[in-house]
């Protein structure tokens, strides 16, 4: 007897300590899963936006007309899903657990053509930030001279106006050495990597934010060659906003919701370009840990690749598209690859939505093609702090 | 505690400090010597270079845990974000290794008990941790999206919570069946020749016999929940834990060295800590710890 009533405490202390991380744990888990949404009061539609990363400057636009009410004037309440490294947008959109999502056209054209049935509704970024970066003395000033060099690469749907430019310059990828790129500019600021992909707003900053051990000052733009692709000619449509294709044919609702978040996700791209500042500590707010002058940069890059707008801010470019269709389906990869083997349907598109929402801005007032638009110069601090 | 239990205590902890200050140690002795380009063999490295970006001065990393996470003026310190984080982790490890060990348990009683169900479960136990299920977090994430009944919705963390449960039911699964297997069959004999029961031989002779193969595998539990869940974080970038740090912090290796360092100090803390809980429960069991075999 005495034994089992040791056993028994030995039991029931362990019960009890289990129960008391259950139950910090479950207030844990509370306190960080819900994010922006709004007092989800009164009519609002529900709606959940996809993104293609965690907070940041990138999506300062979305973000901005969240804390400015720009969804709530229009009637919905819209919750941010921070994406991962694992987290492919156009999937979750297309498998229907959110409503809309973030992501880059050449991506998303492999996914549509394995299947998924989604929409280009809105061209957020009509410019690509994608370039190709390498210190002077390596002379590297056009994608000809990637020949023989050490390339860096992310990979996994990154690499193809890289891969497009140097194939237009009848550079193979037998020629370069191809390496993987990590999340960080190490491999690049300690020569592994000659030439290195960087997106304007981001890893180019990196390396603008770090110190020349040289010089025993922050590296200079003066001391980088960069390749850009919109220069190259092998840009390829970027951040857009994506719709699902089946419920936009058969919900007239959702249609109408669609309309309605693009139009306000566009008043949040003009709030972030005329006031960038404000746009980047909202970011910061919603939970990014990026540092200060980093935030303020990548803001104002990617208020760079929107504004001015061409046609008018989200709408698509035809000729742009067919250029990114064009490059997805002739480009090869280094396993011989190309990231589409057909002509997408003609549902991979439309400017019906964001015709729509932009003739209501007109209406309004508001100047959706930024002709005033004039960047802010951004100073960086070591450690982009 | 008698005076030479307390000895090899403090010996104990001298060792583990000794330990720690040897590794520190190291580290800045290979920095200070090594060469500069690491040690590279037919085109792998397999030292790493000693510049102050590949390998930070400790006191780089010790100076940044104590200033603030960024330059912004409500911005918290770092080891005050890095121990959020670490909690937020260690609760998801602590609810995964809790549905881990249940269902590792259950999983050995039924194996121990009918001779068929072992046949028949354990090859699908051990196949189970071929599936690199953390490779398919966001699966794991999206399916659990579509589950809602009543006021009940699945959260993100309990996706990560599950993958750190399946990897930590296994070593819990396998070292309780050899435990619950591990009494002589002349005690098994004895317990029939008093015509007990299997109830009351399960809870006389077996589970305390089983209490020495339990202990290493639940301490290996620990450490697979713990990884488990900061790799899942990573892979879906869930927001307050350790891994998404990692995540965001990555990005700052140019321009702060120290700062991606910072959350790899707090897993290792995690780590401690859920070790340290076994360790507890090995403590409440100490009477039936008989020399414990390795999981």
């Amino acid at each position: 007897m005495k034994h089992s009533t040791r056993w028994l405490g030995t039991v029931g202390a362990l019960a009890t300590a289990s129960a008391l991380v259950l139950t910090g744990c479950s207030s844990g888990g509370g306190g960080g899963g819900s994010d922006e949404s709004g007092d989800g009061a009164g009519d609002l539609t529900p709606v959940t936006l996809q993104l293609q990363w965690v907070a940041q400057a990138q999506f300062a636009g979305y973000y901005a007309a969240v804390d400015q009410g720009y969804y709530e004037e229009e009637g919905l309440d819209v919750t941010i899903e921070e994406g991962g490294p694992d987290i492919v947008p156009q999937d979750v959109l297309a498998s229907g657990d959110v409503d809309f999502a973030i992501s880059w056209v050449p991506k998303v054209l492999g996914s549509i053509e394995q299947g998924a049935n989604i929409t280009d509704v809105a061209q957020i970024f009509e410019r690509s930030a994608t370039t190709q970066i390498s210190f002077k003395d390596k002379n590297i000033t056009k994608p000809a001279d990637l020949a023989g060099t050490n390339v860096g690469s992310w990979g996994y749907g990154n690499e193809w106006e890289l891969f497009a430019g140097m194939q237009k310059e009848g550079v193979k990828l037998e020629d370069i050495s191809l390496v993987q790129q990590a999340f960080d500019m190490t491999g690049f600021l300690s020569g592994d990597i000659d030439a290195a992909q960087a997106m304007t707003y981001n890893e180019y900053a990196q390396v603008l934010e770090t110190v020349n051990p040289e010089t025993g000052e922050l590296y200079q733009p003066e001391d980088l060659n960069v390749i850009d692709w919109n220069d190259a000619g092998t840009a390829m449509l970027q951040d857009a906003i994506w719709a699902n294709a089946d419920k936009l044919e058969s919900d007239a609702d959702y249609a109408e919701t669609t309309v309605k978040f693009i139009k306000a996700s566009i008043k949040g791209w003009i709030y972030a370009a005329e006031n960038p500042q404000e746009a980047a500590d909202i970011v910061t707010a919603a939970g990014s840990t990026l540092g200060q002058s980093h935030q303020l940069w990548m803001t104002n890059e990617v208020n760079k690749l929107i504004w001015p707008s061409t046609n008018g801010v989200g709408l698509i470019d035809e000729a742009a598209w067919a250029s990114t269709v064009d490059i997805a389906l002739n480009t090869k990869n280094e396993t011989g690859a190309t990231i589409i083997t057909a002509d997408p349907p003609e549902t991979a598109y439309s400017n019906e939505y964001v015709q729509k929402a932009l003739d209501e801005l007109t209406e309004e007032g508001v100047d959706i093609m930024g002709t005033d638009y004039a960047p802010v110069d951004v100073t960086l601090k070591e450690g982009g702090n | 505690m008698n005076r030479s239990g307390r000895g090899t205590t403090w010996r104990r902890i001298a060792t583990g400090a000794l330990g720690i200050v040897l590794l520190c140690a190291a580290w800045e002795l290979y920095k200070l010597l090594g060469p500069a380009d690491g040690v590279v063999v037919g085109g792998l490295t397999i030292l790493p270079r000693t510049s102050d970006l590949a390998m930070p001065h400790l006191w780089t990393m010790a100076e940044r845990v104590l200033e603030p996470v960024t330059g912004a003026s409500n911005a918290v310190p770092m080891w005050e974000a890095v121990l959020q984080a670490s909690l937020f982790t260690l609760g998801i490890s602590a609810v995964g290794w809790l549905v881990g060990v249940s269902v590792g348990l259950a999983l050995a009683l039924l194996m121990q008990r009918f001779r068929l169900a072992e046949q028949a479960v354990l090859p699908w136990v051990i196949l189970s941790q071929t599936v690199p299920l953390i490779a398919i977090a966001p699966l794991v994430r999206r399916w659990g999206a579509q589950i809602h009944f009543g006021e009940f919705t699945w959260e993100n963390w309990m996706s990560v919570a599950m993958i750190a449960s399946y990897l930590a039911f296994f070593p819990v699964s396998v070292g309780a069946l050899r435990g619950l297997s591990s009494p002589d069959a002349a005690h098994v004999d004895l317990m029939r020749c008093y015509s007990v029961g299997w109830w009351k031989t399960l809870w006389r002779l077996r589970l305390p016999a089983s209490v020495g193969y339990l202990l290493p595998a639940l301490r290996l539990a620990a450490a697979s929940a713990v990884i488990g869940a900061v790799v899942a974080e990573v892979s879906i970038g869930l927001r307050g834990g350790i891994g998404r740090l990692i995540v965001e912090y990555a990005g700052a290796a140019g321009g702060d060295p120290g700062k991606p360092w910072a959350p790899i100090f707090g897993s290792v803390l995690v780590g401690l800590v859920a070790a340290g809980f076994v360790g507890l429960i090995g403590l409440f069991l100490r009477r039936f710890r008989r020399g414990e075999v390795p999981a």
